[in-house]
């Protein structure tokens, strides 16, 4: 008697197993199926949901809101503080936004190889747009593998910050262009208390501190993360060069002294940052920087320039990165989504007015060159880095920031000391991103 | 002398029927009453469970429908360096944190057992960091021990001694997580202390007639009393140790200077990976990377290995206490 349970309640797992496998295949998209867009004055409602919070979410719902100009009977509903996460959740539960804003472009590849924002070529296609609007870098970060299913939405874009009395003090009278004038920078900047703890950093070389990160600092030293044929291609002269300049500056702090400074500094996001309190006298950041110590640091004199590089000719090369709109996948309306898509990724007036409320970097090349953009001495240098044609994209994987964090892991034991032969580690990194690229599948 | 028994058959007479109604009756009334409790087990862990187990054998993106894959989310664990990573670092609490916190709320209970006056203020201090949520718990305690401007390196500076730097030193992360996991044990410490107040005072007075002291009667009273109680705690803590999850996360970001970027999972197990717990791991590979097979596949293995360690611990105990009310082998 007690088999025939047994038997039942197998039975029941299997078909609980096969039912778990095909709901969590969801419902097939509508793919290939071109949504028409809204007419002028249909009345209709747009979801947007969006990782902005306070007065940021503030400004982006007012550049939403000028998608009326364009279509007066339309609601916009602006949800703020919605992370990648969630955006996943609503897809993945038959309740997507119709447009999703995402900060995380390390997702991209995600997003675009796996269907879960759609393709957009359909209508860019149709509507005949014109992405060499777009600088090239920008573009980059935007697709994946030909698949385009998000738009920038403005950028980030990163250089050099330097504190202009502690350079002075120093007796320097201009930022450094070079990596190797930077770390000389860096050591007479760097100042010791009496009992040899470190009171200011010329240069913070900690890997994953703030914005000392891989793919920011790369673009520098002409690193590149892949080669030809695709595979990673870590082990190179260049990143080589990037980690030996960045273990160069710990060797002269000496390491435990500057783990021990870098663990009192405060939260990248917050007053407590360590440029805004005189901490550091120079750093690698974006350009939103300029308002944050405008804001919470003006007794902070500092200047901005593009960050040095290991060769003279790479001189003006930045990191760009940004905010990505696009169009979830089984979003009710899809067709009208995409004209707000579109609205805000290409019309001027909107990205001037949001690049001046959000000081960002304007993502299309008509808005970067507006005169109403609010353009001050220092972010000017963001502006030029942006125009300048040396602009290097997030890489993009179909494995999230894996690849980011695998080098980031290897940086922290080479700073530490724990790597003998540095090619070879690179070598293991390579394989480590290769083959979790492959089990992917992408 | 062997005795044998045979089988008598009784003619099933109307009464015996009525009582197999009877009996029948009562089995559907116990099931109907049980309906809600099992249909929410088969709901909420049965399908879960088996969900998790299929699509561990599978490629899952979480957007497109499940692949076939067979064992390769299992082989690939075997090349998975964080993965071995991952595993240490959750077995250091399973083995430290689950030791020290079953000892450590034993301790302060049997303490305020003994206290005479202000044993209500004493337990309700000793039990309110347990109410603190972890995200803040961990943050306040990271700010308390944070080097250059922390109280505790201040009180240490005092008396000419460097703090270790806790979460941003990968020897000191560990244990500085542990320490956080100690002080919100109050929830542990209030139940001991519950089942220490409930051991009959005439067991002590009787030892205490013997000429047992403070040390013999809490070893050999106190203790087999609450043994089950102890059992619980200590499967209790390691199922914890094993869910160790939003502490580690917290104290990672916050040291390595990003606890206010969003978003970001390059920091996970900051420094060098000495916070990276399996459920960290597998959250970053089913949420981060998309990879929600391999992440079903850590969680089988890891329901597989909490599954076994409570069960040799219960069994080990249980035949320990046994053995202590005079078994055999006592």
């Amino acid at each position: 008697m007690r088999k025939v349970p047994r038997a039942a309640l197998l039975c029941v797992a299997a078909a609980v197993s096969l039912t778990a496998c095909a709901a969590g295949a969801g419902k097939s998209d509508q793919a290939g199926g071109l949504a028409a867009a809204p007419g002028k004055d249909d009345k209709f409602t747009l979801t947007v949901w969006s990782p902005f919070s306070g007065r940021e979410q503030d400004e982006v719902t007012k550049a939403l809101e000028s998608f009326k100009k364009k279509y007066p009977n339309a609601e916009i509903k602006h949800e703020g503080s919605q992370d990648d996460d969630k955006i996943t959740a609503g897809i993945r539960g038959g309740n997507p936004p119709d447009v999703a804003l995402s900060f995380t472009t390390d997702n991209i590849g995600q997003f675009c190889s796996s269907g879960s924002w759609q393709d957009l070529k359909p209508y860019i296609d149709r509507d005949k747009v014109d992405l060499s609007q777009i600088p090239d870098a920008v573009r980059s970060y935007t697709e994946y593998k030909g698949t385009r299913c998000a738009m920038p939405m403005l950028s980030d874009v990163y250089g050099l910050y330097y504190n202009k009395d502690m350079l002075a003090a120093a007796g320097i009278t201009a930022p450094p262009k070079t990596t190797a004038e930077l770390v000389d920078v860096a050591k007479r900047t760097t100042k010791f208390a009496p009992d040899g703890s470190i009171e200011v950093a010329g240069f913070m070389p900690t890997m994953m501190f703030y914005a000392n990160r891989p793919p920011i600092l790369a673009p520098h030293f002409g690193a590149k993360w892949a080669g030809p044929g695709g595979k990673s291609a870590l082990a190179s002269p260049e990143w080589a060069e990037m980690l030996t300049f960045q273990k160069e500056l710990v060797d002269f702090f000496g390491f435990e002294k500057l783990e021990r400074f870098r663990a009192g500094l405060g939260q990248q996001y917050s007053n407590d940052h360590a440029f805004h309190q005189g901490k550091m006298a120079m750093m690698i950041d974006g350009e939103y920087r300029t308002a944050f110590l405008k804001d919470q640091a003006p007794q902070i004199k500092f200047g901005t320039a593009p960050f040095p590089t290991s060769k003279p000719e790479l001189y003006g090369t930045a990191f760009t990165a940004g905010t990505i709109i696009g169009v979830p996948k089984g979003a009710k309306n899809p067709g009208a989504a995409w004209e707000l898509i579109r609205h805000m990724a290409f019309d001027t007036d909107t990205i001037v007015s949001l690049a001046n409320g959000l000081k960002n970097i304007p993502s299309t090349k008509a808005a970067l060159a507006d005169p109403r953009l609010e353009v001050d001495e220092t972010f000017k240098t963001f502006i030029d880095l942006a125009a300048g044609g040396k602009l290097q994209g997030n890489p993009v994987t179909p494995i999230g920031d894996a690849h980011i964090k695998a080098v980031g892991d290897f940086a922290a034991s080479w700073q530490a000391g724990k790597v003998p032969d540095l090619m070879a580690g690179l070598k293991d990194v390579d394989k480590q991103i290769d083959d979790q690229i492959a089990k992917s599948g992408k | 002398m062997t005795a044998t028994l045979e089988r008598v058959d009784v003619p099933r007479t109307a009464p015996a029927r009525g009582r197999s109604r009877a009996r029948s009756r009562h089995r559907w009334t116990v099931l109907a009453f049980m309906a809600p409790a099992v249909l929410g087990f088969l709901l909420f862990f049965g399908y879960p469970l088996v969900a998790t187990v299929g699509f561990s054998f599978t490629e899952y993106d979480l957007i497109n429908p499940p692949e076939w894959t067979g064992f390769e989310n299992y082989t690939y664990m075997f090349g998975d360096k964080l993965f071995r990573t991952a595993a240490y670092n959750t077995l250091w609490f399973v083995v430290v944190l689950t030791g020290l916190r079953v000892v450590f709320a034993l301790g302060v209970a049997s303490v305020i057992a003994r206290l005479k006056s202000g044993v209500g203020l004493i337990r309700t201090l000793c039990y309110l960091p347990s109410l603190t949520p972890p995200v803040a718990a961990t943050l306040v305690f990271f700010l308390v021990v944070r080097p250059n401007d922390g109280p505790l390196d201040a009180f240490l500076g005092w008396f000419g001694v460097e703090g270790p730097l806790w979460f941003s030193d990968p020897a000191w992360a560990k244990p500085g997580i542990t320490l956080v996991m100690l002080w919100v044990s109050g929830d542990l410490m209030i139940i001991l202390l519950a089942a220490i107040m409930d051991v009959p005072r005439e067991q002590y007075e009787a030892a205490e007639l013997d000429g047992a002291g403070p040390v013999r009667r809490w070893w050999h009273i106190t203790l087999p009393n609450i043994s089950p109680v102890l059992l619980f705690g200590a499967v209790n803590s390691i199922i914890l140790a094993l869910q160790l999850f939003t502490q580690a996360v917290v104290a990672g970001s916050a040291a390595s200077g990003s606890a206010d970027a969003t978003g970001s999972t390059k920091d996970l197990g900051f420094p060098e990976n000495s916070t990276l717990t399996f459920p960290v791991w597998l959250y970053a590979q089913g949420f981060r990377y998309f990879d929600m097979g391999y992440a079903a596949a850590m969680a089988t293995v890891l329901f597989i290995v909490s599954f076994a360690a409570t069960a040799v611990l219960v069994q080990r105990m249980r035949k320990a206490s046994y053995q202590e009310e005079g078994g055999p082998g006592a």
